[in-house]
């Protein structure tokens, strides 16, 4: 075991500055609930730790008018108790309330699960059907960077050398729209998604889908947003034949390896009936909202 | 060897000290330098809650916090949860109605179902379930523990 140093800085500048001086492998802990384990298991031996929870303005939910500020270091249930963001974005609460038990989602933050950049996150995909920004500072500033494109390959992001994920900006509902994250796995509860779809959609008056998002999660190395299910449902009343479409669209998009959990064609023919049943689920929500 | 930092954290209401590596977890601490071994190691990585622990009134498993990370904040374990000799009703609900087999899961459970009657003091037998999902116990006794919490929280309002 090399040496392991701990630092909990009180201030955004100081953590970047710890982490981008580091000369060895460093790593900022929010949760540490993917961290702590890596540690724990010599999957990773890191000489810094920056723990990000004692940075005041990382600890909090900002709801206003133009939606809501999630700041990095907000845990899971945190986010599964506020009422407001609970109620304007259901689908994002549905990812979080799926990650781990209720022990895990006490520690673990969206940002980690973010960072982590495992294919499978569950608050992954609905963050970005919702058009979560997530705003990035670092030595050289700050950047808004959509959440899609934060992670670039399993447990690789494109954040830089001191980089740290400040917060996310989620914008306010629109009005006649919903989301909603449906995942499969073999349990209900602690595991890991074979298939996780998300799907954000806006009517208007007429019930005539004027805006979507669909976003698909471990099934190609890195979270996919696919625009050809969004072109499916767009201008349609979601009707069965536009979620024909759109569940077509998902299935195509994969692109899924064999694994314990499940195999390629499996994870391909789940894509498709789980991506209508979500797009119902957030249509539903939509109508109701 | 890595610097050894000094940790000042309450434990069920009572002040301690110690010094740790930075790579000790908290369970680890619990267990090997406060001797409080009532908080059990299952798989320490997060995964079977038999280490379930409150940390600031958040339910959590000792095993996914740093030790460091216990600096002020306030602990609660299963040694905590007895009032001297009189037991909780949730440990007095577990003996009467057998929930526990080889017992190494229960002081988890326990932690984290009063977690669950301090906010819900009337869950239903799903919410139960599903709140204490992150608690495995390997003897397959879920039933008899399901049954001890609904008890419990029957008795504890008075009902």
């Amino acid at each position: 075991m090399s040496d392991l140093r701990y630092e909990a800085p009180a201030t955004l500048a100081a953590a970047v500055k710890l982490l981008a001086g580091s000369r060895g492998f460093a790593r900022a802990m929010a949760g540490g609930t993917d961290l702590i384990v890596q540690m724990e298991t010599d999957l990773i031996e890191p000489e810094l730790l920056v723990d990000l929870k004692k940075i005041a303005a990382l600890r909090t939910i900002k709801a206003d008018k133009s939606g809501f500020r999630i700041g990095a270091a907000v845990s899971g249930m945190e986010m599964v108790e506020h009422k407001a963001l609970c109620k304007a974005w259901p689908g994002v609460i549905d990812g979080v309330k799926l990650i781990g038990s209720i022990q895990v989602k006490g520690r673990a933050t969206v940002a980690g699960n973010l960072c982590n950049a495992s294919p499978g996150a569950d608050s992954v995909p609905p963050m970005v059907t919702a058009g979560a920004i997530a705003r990035v500072v670092g030595p050289r500033g700050t950047r808004k960077v959509p959440v899609e494109k934060i992670p670039v390959g399993p447990g690789k992001t494109s954040l830089k050398k001191g980089e740290i994920i400040e917060s996310f900006i989620l914008p306010a509902r629109a009005k006649r729209s919903g989301d909603a994250y449906m995942r499969f796995t073999p349990r209900t509860e602690m595991d890991i998604a074979v298939v996780g779809i998300a799907v954000n959609l806006t009517l208007d008056a007429k019930g005539v889908c004027t805006a979507a998002r669909v976003a698909l999660g471990a099934v190609a190395p890195t979270v996919l947003l696919v625009d050809a299910c969004a072109k499916a449902l767009i201008g349609t009343k979601v009707d069965e034949a536009a979620l024909d479409k759109m569940a077509g669209a998902a299935a195509a998009a994969c692109r899924p390896i064999d694994d314990k959990r499940g195999t390629k064609e499996f994870r391909i023919k789940t894509t498709r009936v789980l991506a209508k049943r979500v797009a119902l689920k957030a249509l539903e929500r939509a109508r109701n909202g | 060897m890595s610097k050894k930092y000094q940790v000042t954290t309450t434990v069920n209401g009572d002040e301690y000290d110690f010094l740790c590596e930075p790579q000790q977890t908290l369970l680890d601490v619990l267990r090997d330098e406060l001797t409080l071994t009532g908080t059990k190691e299952g798989c320490a990585t997060g995964d079977c809650g038999a280490c379930s622990v409150m940390v600031d009134g958040g339910l959590t498993c000792a095993c996914l916090v740093l030790a460091v990370e216990a600096e002020g904040k306030k602990i609660d374990t299963i040694e905590g949860m007895a009032d001297g000799d009189e037991l909780h009703p949730l440990q007095r609900k577990f003996l009467e109605l057998n929930g526990l087999q080889c017992g190494i899961c229960t002081p988890g459970i326990l932690v984290a179902a009063r977690a669950l009657l301090e906010r819900n003091p009337d869950p239903t037998e799903t919410e139960v379930r599903y709140w204490l999902a992150g608690n495995l116990c390997r003897c397959t006794g879920y039933d008899k523990v399901i049954r001890s919490v609904l008890a419990a929280a029957k008795e504890m309002r008075g009902a």
